[in-house]
């Protein structure tokens, strides 16, 4: 089907920290909306730890990458490489949401929405709950101007199978507690 | 304004999932009746095996889908099964068809009888990958038929045609994508799945199968008729993306250039005057309509990765603008905000520049908890002045550690330190050196080096990191797993007996987390070495991948490691040690542990020179 909708966005991190995952996630969640969906990841060596970069374009696309300066926001899931590197991504006044847990220098134009996710997850019991809590504060921040909302990354959470990439238990109440952490 | 391939499969009101580009290719071979998938894995290709085995799992398919050894050994199964009638297929990376290379050359001339399909995954830039080869020119000087798919919904979509032309002209087919087609995600549309089985059946042809030299002259000429044939065949021809474009220069694109391409174009308004064809049969070029190509414009210009493979079979490049007359780049990826300058300055329309990232990013680095970790550090104190060769792995990142000097190749710690060994041999202070290398990758291409050194009496330490995975690649099974690709129990090698069996004396196995005693196994192995008439010694470093979850069980015993007032902030841990959950507090002078990453493998507690790391229970 031919959509209206056109949105990039750029999510970034570390190895390990669940990039892929957060991306995944959010193409499923534009299938659950119908909408055409590419991404692009970082596999292999560069998962050690190294930084992870990924893309999102949801929409009428032919290409698996976002250009510099074409961004429609950006996810950083660690906050270093955001100025001067991720950030260069970005579009004039492209929205940024980033996990950081002390004041970071910024140089960025757009918006910028910061939450400890990493402290949030401390507190909700699972370290590893930190990118479902930052991707609840996303969707929440910035609202009408993400293609899709908590319910679609609920329900895409709701479809992953067994085994692998399941769905933790505590994933919804995850989600909820970065949503909180927006209001 | 008409649409490009890739729309249209857009509008396709069908079933789609949402598919990695390798599993794309891996439903595609499914689809098209595949009964036999080898591969061995390696980034970017590892996922399309994977993918194949859940089909497998949970379409309840007979076929037979198994990682092999090697690239070689995987190419020689899937081949003999396509010489019996089957429809089957081999994946690797690009070098891994390096290893390959032998029966690829071979097979051309032999040709097959069911439908056989290579596939060889390229990484520009490189992500992940020791080369930037171009598996195109490889297909080239074997002499057949590659495709060059653009996105992960081609990828799938080619499979059916790839098979077709193999069985139609009796030849194998590559498929080649590159890391953005096989790590890029999209909503792909699926096929059928056909459930009955093929018929099976070897027709002994001796002239061809075991063609002698006389023989094999014959099928070289046999090739040659079939490939101009194939530079006419229909289904794989060359398409013009955006029919009804009006203008005097044109672009050639194959593989994701394809991709990136169309968006560029309409964003810098030039959809309409830059006629854009797709290759998708880069070799052989489709002869008659790149002469048309060529009459009809004044200039064209050629994007593709890695190596202007389409360029230099232009009959007549004087219109020709590419890698070879330096419009586009040689190196490196070919990413879509230098695409776009390269087409801006062709259509005399340079666009903005682009601001591209200063920030290096961070380096890659061993898990916390590795036990590669531990050995590194331990075999810089049994060998401290020693020449560290190393190899093909996760363990590559020993780099950081000062640990590894060499990593040329599979295989090559082992040959290299035998080389090393004969260089310095005749010096008086000889330095020591010990290779390290993973359980896969001693099987892949390091028993015939180690058998090679133990005949020529080499005095070295081999490390084998063995882990029981195949961890880089995400985990696939070693020979010593005892289980294969959709978790059927198999036969368990065991490195030890393998290692005695190649005529090592000196062979012992220990888990580095005993540091202490490790280093002190080491220290023997290098004694040995040193001794008159000693030659290799072999220590296997046995702990598993702590990412391997099917080793789950074996998880060691978690120590609650803790840095006490007793840290001055030495940094030695940091730097000598470099776990990523320690960090060197500098104005505190203290050395921080992060719990959130720390794995409580408990190897830094012997590691602080200073007793300061210790284990708080």
């Amino acid at each position: 089907m031919t959509s209206a909708i056109q949105q990039q966005i750029v999510i970034s991190g570390v190895g390990g920290q669940g990039v892929l995952f957060v991306t995944r996630l959010l193409a499923e969640a534009a299938m659950i909306r119908n909408l055409p969906v590419f991404t692009s990841e970082t596999h292999g060596m560069a998962q050690r730890g190294g930084t992870v970069v990924s893309h999102l374009k949801v929409g009428d696309f032919s290409s698996p990458l976002i250009r510099r300066g074409k961004a429609d926001g950006l996810l950083a899931l660690k906050p270093e490489n955001v100025a001067g590197g991720h950030g260069t991504y970005l579009k004039p006044g492209g929205w940024t949401v980033v996990n950081l847990d002390r004041p970071y220098p910024h140089v960025l134009a757009g918006p910028v929405h910061e939450v400890d996710a990493d402290g949030l997850a401390e507190t909700h019991g699972d370290s590893r709950a930190m990118n479902l809590i930052l991707l609840g504060f996303a969707l929440t921040r910035i609202g009408d101007d993400f293609f899709c909302g908590p319910d679609d990354v609920r329900a895409a959470l709701e479809k992953r199978p067994a085994g692998k990439g399941a769905m933790r238990s505590d994933a919804p109440s995850a989600l909820a507690a970065g949503m909180e952490a927006a209001r | 304004m008409g649409k490009t391939a890739l729309e249209k499969d857009l509008k396709r009101d069908i079933e789609k999932e949402l598919l990695l580009g390798n599993a794309a290719l891996a439903r595609g071979l499914v689809e098209n009746g595949c009964r036999m998938a080898v591969a061995y894995p390696g980034t970017p290709s590892s996922e399309i095996l994977s993918s194949v085995a859940a089909l497998k799992t949970a379409e309840d398919l007979e076929m037979h889908v198994q990682w092999a050894v090697n690239e070689k050994v995987a190419f020689e199964i899937a081949y003999a099964g396509a010489l019996s009638g089957l429809r089957t297929a081999v994946a690797m990376k690009q070098v891994g068809l390096n290893v390959a290379s032998d029966p690829l050359m071979s097979a051309a001339y032999m040709g097959t009888k069911g439908g056989f399909i290579v596939i060889s995954a390229d990484d520009p830039g490189p992500h992940s990958s020791q080369t930037e080869q171009d598996s195109r020119l490889m297909a080239m000087m074997a002499k057949i038929p590659v495709l060059d798919p653009a996105s992960p919904a081609q990828a799938l979509e080619m499979t059916g045609p790839a098979y077709e032309m193999s069985e139609t002209f009796r030849i194998p087919v590559m498929i080649r994508p590159t890391t953005r087609v096989c790590h890029a995600r999209q909503d792909v549309p699926l096929g059928l799945i056909p459930r009955e089985r093929g018929t099976v059946a070897f027709d002994k042809e001796p002239s061809r199968w075991a063609a002698t030299p006389k023989f094999r002259f014959r099928l070289h000429g046999e090739l040659e008729e079939k490939l101009k044939v194939i530079a006419d065949y229909g289904p794989t021809a060359p398409v013009l993306l955006n029919d009804g474009a009006n203008g005097s220069k044109a672009v050639l694109v194959s593989g994701v250039a394809a991709a990136h391409m169309p968006e560029i174009l309409r964003e810098m308004g030039l959809w309409d005057r830059l006629p854009l064809y797709q290759v998708i049969q880069p070799f052989p070029l489709h002869d008659a309509v790149m002469t048309d190509v060529l009459d009809r414009y004044e200039e064209i210009l050629v994007v593709e990765e890695t190596m202007g493979v389409i360029e230099m079979q232009m009959a007549d490049r004087c219109k020709v603008r590419g890698k070879l007359t330096g419009h586009v780049d040689r190196v490196g990826e070919l990413l879509p905000e230098r695409i776009g300058e390269i087409v801006g300055e062709f259509a005399g329309q340079p666009p903005a520049s682009v601001p591209m990232p200063s920030a290096p990013g961070r380096r890659p680095t061993l898990c916390a908890g590795c036990p590669h970790r531990a050995s590194f550090f331990a075999i810089k104190k049994a060998a401290p002045k020693g020449i560290y060769t190393s190899d093909i792995g996760c363990y590559t990142l020993g780099l950081n550690l000062g640990a590894v000097d060499t990593v040329l190749c599979m295989g090559a710690a082992i040959s290299q330190a035998a080389g090393f060994y004969h260089a310095h041999k005749a010096e008086a202070k000889r330095p020591d050196i010990v290779a390290t290398m993973g359980d896969s990758t001693f099987f892949h291409a390091g028993v015939p080096a180690l058998i090679d050194a133990v005949v020529q009496n080499v005095g070295f330490v081999l490390v084998i990191l063995d882990n029981r995975t195949t961890a880089m690649t995400g985990n696939q099974p070693t020979p010593a797993s005892g289980f294969g690709a959709v978790g059927e129990p198999l036969a368990r090698l065991d490195i030890e007996t393998l290692a005695r069996g190649c005529g090592v004396g000196f062979c012992e196995t220990a888990d580095p987390y005993g540091l202490d005693d490790f280093i002190a196994l080491l220290k023997r192995a290098v004694a040995h070495t040193r001794a008159d008439g000693g030659g290799p010694a072999v220590v296997i470093a046995r702990h598993p991948c702590l990412l391997d979850r099917r080793q789950g069980a074996a998880a060691h015993e978690v120590v609650r490691v803790a840095v006490t007032d007793d840290c001055d902030g030495c940094g030695y841990c940091v730097s000598h040690f470099e776990c990523p959950a320690l960090s060197l507090d500098e104005a505190e002078d203290h050395v921080r542990l992060d719990r959130a990453l720390c794995n409580g493998c408990g190897v830094c507690v012997s590691v602080c020179p200073k007793g300061a790391i210790v284990d708080s229970g």
